[in-house]
């Protein structure tokens, strides 16, 4: 073996004894540094004859070459192994709870989905939203609405009154949201197609009965609405709104003072440990009333009904919701329980739409 | 209204089931609301009777019975309280499993005080079938033992109730009921017609009516030598079965015929009627004991009937107790009138008196059936009581106008988008008791006289519809034609929809508050004012419309904590009220925070949770106004304190948020401490409200193109300044003197932290600011930039009296 073999083979056993990246660049410089041995034999060439540099000089740079690769590959052996050293210490417990992202914990109450989805299926049919004051006139709330002074039926509505005004008149808070129909028919021409959700009160508390409530009217006036079409679009409605292929309804005479005819619906539903089918059963819920508008309304608003008719509902947003997600007492809705609103909440990306589901 | 199953057979002839009638009877407009089947529940009560009846040997008050029951075995023992269980009584047994409504239990086998019991000897309160309680039923020593009571009884009656709609007066009275069904072809209306009875003498009463706009019409007749007493079974039960209570013979057929014909009458004990009678106004200072035993202050809004006693009855409402009939009652004027039926609504609502007579006064009566319903009860009472008829009184009007209805027969199909044959349309009103005449296109159609709720060509239609069968009426699709398909929400409507789901993403929960509150909380948030104070709140702390949502939320915020849930974050978005005309009706969007309900989450965590504070309420309400579609960089925030700020607001940490110097959008900010304790809610409570109907509307676009977006060629430069001043400037104040520094290519500043505390003079604060340099048309050399640099620190010590910090 010659001093060139034996000093490759020493730097090459070096190299691989050497224990991190200081070991190492130390084993380079002694090799390939300035005063290195293979830089010392580089060195020596130039003393040489041409033909003697041409051999030796290939000797020595094959043996520089070696040297060099090696010195590369230990290198990244080196560097990984600290990486892995540096990382193997670098642990987090990954088992920590995560906080409940903010759209995750946000809910929408039952209610507001409810006016969401109902406003989304009446959309789709046409109809635009018209929306009128909580506190309303005796007159939009009764009189132009048929409802003769003194007349039993004003006080099955069991209204809340405010103080009587110096002129003797007094202001009240709405019993339905009928008025909404004479607002709308007194500022618009037909044809008319909305719906008029909002917030409706009587005196009245008890498990199925709070003193205020929600509503929504729908109102269509133009020159060829009837009955027919009445039905028809409550029954598209109903099986919109409660996701189902099918729902039985039953449609009964009925008396109100701003309809005639006039009509109640029922749905038919079974119940069974406060979960409700539709579509089934014996029971028959009443879910809203309904009819043709009444001249004597036409004429109260401007509208000549030898011309012109139309008709119109009222549902209680309160009942469907309860209706569709089974909530059980009315009064719930009201009393701003966290618990019972993270229940029966919905989270804020849950929007009603017709293409994805309502409720899904 | 209630009646029985055979007191509908009187006046309809039909052979349909009790379950046919029911359903046919909701389809028509009547609605069923219960049938009370008491037969079916009473079935297993039998007739039995006491072999014999011992002291019970450890109860003073009981006895020990052996009763026969008829089933040919052996005795039953019975242990029975009741002071008339004596040997041979014959009464009424029920076995055990017998259901005893009147104690709602079902009998079982039992030992009382030792005796062993095998069902109960009954009284009639017991099965509800009479008021009397004071000893078990005592029959007749014939009656067939074995036998089931409510058989022999004849108790298998079912009774019905509807719920009557306000316009159906004539439904108010069994033949009217009967008139619909028959015309539903439920059988045949029994109507034969009612004779007038000739009186025997005149009478010795007369009327006179002051006011004839209280009462139209008035007649009278007397009829003399009658004998009162209890009325005859048949009457009594039917009064019984519909929850009356028989008191004599003559009084027992005023309340049939009100149930029987829709007609309340009263009748006067003549003897105590002390000269004529006069309909008139009740004078200031006037009372009435009325037949309910209660005395009644009366003032002249209330229409009476009076003689020279003074008043003796409310007028179509109830009875004076001093003229009224008793069991000595020999001479008795029968009443039949008209009354006003706006006038009679407003004394039943004005004395509080519920009575069947009101019921029915109030929705108009026939007033053809004046007369004949005083002949029908005079024979009436000819039957039970005897004696010699008058002659009729008769005051006023008893007919009213004729209506007559022009009533194209095309009108059907235009309503109800239905078409029924003229014969059919002809039968149906025929029946209903309508006139028609003609055979088209257009028919005159009279009203009968009961029907006051008839007026118009839609009542004609609602009538034909409701007969037929509004199930008869064919869905028609309603196509919604070739509308354009806009956005049906008005601005208000989208931004609380937006308002709600962007307040539910902060982790917020939405809750639906009370629209009044108690009158110091709305006084709280300014509210309170005359206007919007109910008359008539259903609850002291629900007097006052709400001027903010907040006293709610922050109600039930606490309400949240009583119940051990302390960190909530609650968002409503509704109407508030500052006034009570249409356009003081505003929208707001409000928010509460309390305890650990950051904008972070909920409660405590590792990650070091933050009590709610200030900026989350910030954050919340800048997070409404840009999902409500403010421009959020044209908002100004103008710090609490001061005369015109809210006083339910730390003065020191809260801001309004405004437009302009003008346009206040909302609040934000710690509530003050004096709030909450008048609230009774514990603190530091966090809260914001914004009114949404305050947000300037943008323009309206003509495109939905947004516009070329701008990338600068050139990269931007960020450089940090830290500033020290005076704790009272205002950080925005900084951050809008670097902005001016160099309008065009200043592009941000953010405040990257605020410190105060050691190394800092204890009046100062160091505020630290990014400022971005953005070239426009070339690089920026150093000197470039540092002479933006020096500009920015100027205008800030300018502004702010800062010195950058060394």
């Amino acid at each position: 073996m010659s001093d060139l073999e034996t000093l490759q083979s020493q730097i090459l056993a070096d190299i691989a004894a050497a224990a991190d990246e200081a070991a190492l660049e130390a084993v380079r410089v002694s090799a390939l540094g300035k005063k290195g041995s293979i830089s010392a034999l580089l060195a020596t060439l130039g003393k040489m004859s041409p033909d003697e540099r041409k051999s030796e000089g290939a000797r020595i740079n094959l043996a520089k070459d070696a040297v060099t690769q090696a010195l590369t590959a230990r290198r990244d052996v080196l560097k990984n192994a600290a990486l892995d050293a540096r990382l193997a210490s670098e642990t987090i417990d990954v088992t920590l709870p995560l906080r409940d992202a903010p759209a995750d914990a946000g809910r929408i109450h039952p209610l507001s989905q409810t006016w969401d989805e109902l406003t989304t299926i009446f959309a789709d049919m046409g109809f635009a939203v018209a929306e009128g004051p909580d506190i309303e006139t005796d007159d939009y709330n009764f009189t132009k609405l048929n409802f003769p002074e003194g007349h039993p039926a004003r006080e099955m509505h069991d209204t809340f009154f405010f103080n009587p005004k110096e002129d003797g008149s007094r202001l009240l808070l709405r019993t339905h949201t009928s008025p909404v129909q004479v607002r709308t028919m007194l500022s618009q021409k037909p044809p008319i197609r909305v719906i008029c959700p909002g917030r409706t009160y009587r005196i009245d508390s008890d498990a199925t009965h709070t003193p205020q409530f929600h509503q929504v009217e729908g109102l269509v006036i133009d020159k060829g609405s009837h009955l027919g079409h009445l039905k028809w679009i409550l029954h598209e409605f109903c099986k919109a709104f409660f996701e189902v292929d099918n729902i039985n309804m039953r449609f009964r005479p009925s008396f109100f003072p701003f309809t005639e005819p006039s009509l109640e619906v029922d749905i038919q539903c079974r119940r069974d440990k406060g979960e409700i089918r539709f579509g089934e059963g014996e029971d028959w819920l009443e879910i809203l009333g309904c009819g043709m508008v009444h001249p004597n309304v036409l004429r109260a608003c401007d509208i000549d009904p030898e011309v012109y008719q139309g008709f119109a509902w009222g549902m209680g947003i309160d009942r469907i919701a309860m209706l569709k997600y089974g909530i059980a007492d009315l009064r719930q809705l009201f009393e701003g329980d966290v618990r019972w609103l993270n229940h029966y909440g919905f989270k804020p990306l849950d929007i009603p739409t017709l293409a994805g589901g309502l409720s899904s | 209204m209630k009646f029985t199953l055979s007191w509908l057979k009187d006046h309809l002839e039909t052979d349909e089931p009790l379950e046919k009638l029911a359903d046919k009877l909701t389809m028509i407009g009547l609605e069923v609301e219960h049938i009370d089947n008491k037969a079916e529940q009473l079935k297993p009560i039998r007739i039995a009777r006491v072999i014999s009846a011992v002291q019970h040997p450890n109860a003073d008050r009981l006895r020990v019975c052996m009763v026969d029951i008829g089933d040919g075995g052996a005795p039953v023992q019975v242990v029975c309280g009741a002071p008339n269980a004596r040997d041979g009584l014959v009464t009424i047994f029920g076995p055990p499993g017998t259901f005893i409504p009147g104690k709602n239990i079902t009998l079982s086998v039992g030992s009382i005080r030792g005796v062993e019991s095998r069902g109960m000897l009954i009284s009639g309160a017991e099965i509800e079938i009479s008021d009397d309680h004071s000893g078990i039923v005592e029959l007749p020593a014939d009656a067939p033992i074995g036998a089931s009571y409510v058989e022999w009884a004849k108790l298998i009656d079912p009774v019905i109730e509807i719920n009557l709609t306000p316009n159906r007066q004539d439904a108010t009275g069994v033949h009217g009921i009967a008139r619909d069904l028959a015309a539903a072809d439920m059988g045949k209306l029994k109507d034969p017609g009612i004779k007038p009875i000739k009186g025997e003498f005149p009478c010795p009463v007369q009327v006179s009516v002051e006011d004839a706009t209280l009462c139209p019409g008035f007649a009278l007749r007397l009829v003399r030598g009658v004998k009162n007493g209890p009325s005859p079974e048949w009457l009594q039960q039917r009064l019984t079965a519909i929850g009356l209570r028989p008191i004599n013979a003559l009084v027992d057929i005023t309340n049939f015929m009100t149930y029987d014909r829709a007609r309340p009458l009263h009748v006067f004990d003549a003897k105590k009627v002390k000269g004529n009678l006069t309909v008139r106004h009740a004078r200031d200072g006037e009372e009435l004991l009325a037949l309910d035993g209660k005395t009644y202050k009366l003032d002249p809004s209330i229409c009476v009937i009076a003689d020279d006693h003074g008043v003796e009855s409310l007028a179509g409402i109830m009875g004076g107790e001093a003229s009224g009939c008793d069991e000595n009652t020999t001479d008795v004027l029968i009443e039949s009138a008209l009354w006003n039926e706006i006038n009679i609504a407003q004394t039943g609502r004005k004395l509080g008196i519920n009575s069947d007579a009101r019921y029915r006064f109030e929705r108009g009566v026939d007033p053809a059936f004046m007369v004949p319903g005083l002949e029908l009860a005079t024979k009436m009472v000819m039957e039970l009581c005897g004696g010699t008829p008058s002659e009729n009184v008769v005051v006023g009007k008893a007919f009213p106008d004729d209506r007559v209805i022009d009533y194209p027969l095309s009108e059907l199909k235009r309503l109800a988008g239905i078409e029924v044959p003229l014969p059919e349309a002809r039968g149906i009103l025929q029946r209903l008791g309508f006139m028609v005449a003609g055979n088209g296109p257009v028919v005159k159609i009279a009203v009968p006289s009961w029907r006051t709720d008839v007026h118009g060509k839609a009542d004609i239609v609602e009538e034909i519809v409701r007969i037929v069968g509004v199930d008869k009426v064919p869905m028609t699709p309603f196509p919604r034609g070739d509308n354009p398909r806009k956005p049906v929400l008005t601005t208000l409507q989208s931004r609380t929809r937006r308002a709600k789901r962007a307040l539910a993403a902060r982790g917020m929960v939405e809750a639906v508050t009370w629209s009044f509150i108690a009158k110091p909380h709305a006084e709280l948030f300014g509210g309170g004012q005359r206007q919007l104070s109910l008359a008539n709140p259903i609850a002291a702390d629900l007097s006052d419309m709400r001027p903010s949502l907040l006293p709610g939320l922050i109600a039930a915020a606490q309400a949240n904590h009583d119940r051990g849930a302390g960190d909530v974050a609650l968002f409503e978005v509704g109407q508030i009220f500052k006034g009570d005309r249409p356009q003081d009706q505003f929208t707001a969007a409000s928010g509460v925070r309390r305890g650990f309900a950051s904008s972070q989450g909920l409660g405590r965590s590792w990650t070091g949770a933050a009590q709610a504070s200030a900026f989350d309420v910030k954050a919340d309400a800048f997070a409404v106004l840009a999902a409500a579609g403010a421009s959020v960089q044209a908002l100004q925030i103008a710090p609490g304190g001061g005369n015109n700020f809210p006083a339910w607001l730390h003065p020191g940490r809260s801001a309004a948020i405004q437009m302009g110097p003008q346009n206040v959008l909302g609040y934000f900010g710690e509530l003050h401490p004096r709030a909450l304790e008048a609230l009774r809610a514990d603190g530091p409570v966090m809260a914001f409200e914004v009114i949404l109907d305050r947000i300037p509307e943008g323009k309206a676009k003509a495109t939905r193109a947004k516009p070329q977006l701008d990338l600068p060629a050139f990269h931007p430069v960020e450089r940090d300044f830290a500033f020290i001043v005076a704790r009272s400037v205002k950080a925005a104040d900084i951050v809008r003197a670097a902005q001016a520094g160099d309008k065009r290519l200043v592009t941000g500043v953010t405040v990257f932290d605020v410190y105060e505390g050691k190394g800092i003079d204890p009046d100062k604060k160091s505020v630290a600011i990014a400022v971005t340099i953005q070239p426009r048309e070339k690089t920026l050399t150093d000197q470039e930039i540092d002479a933006i640099a020096a500009k920015i620190v100027a205008e800030v010590t300018k502004k702010t009296g800062g010195t950058l910090r060394g």
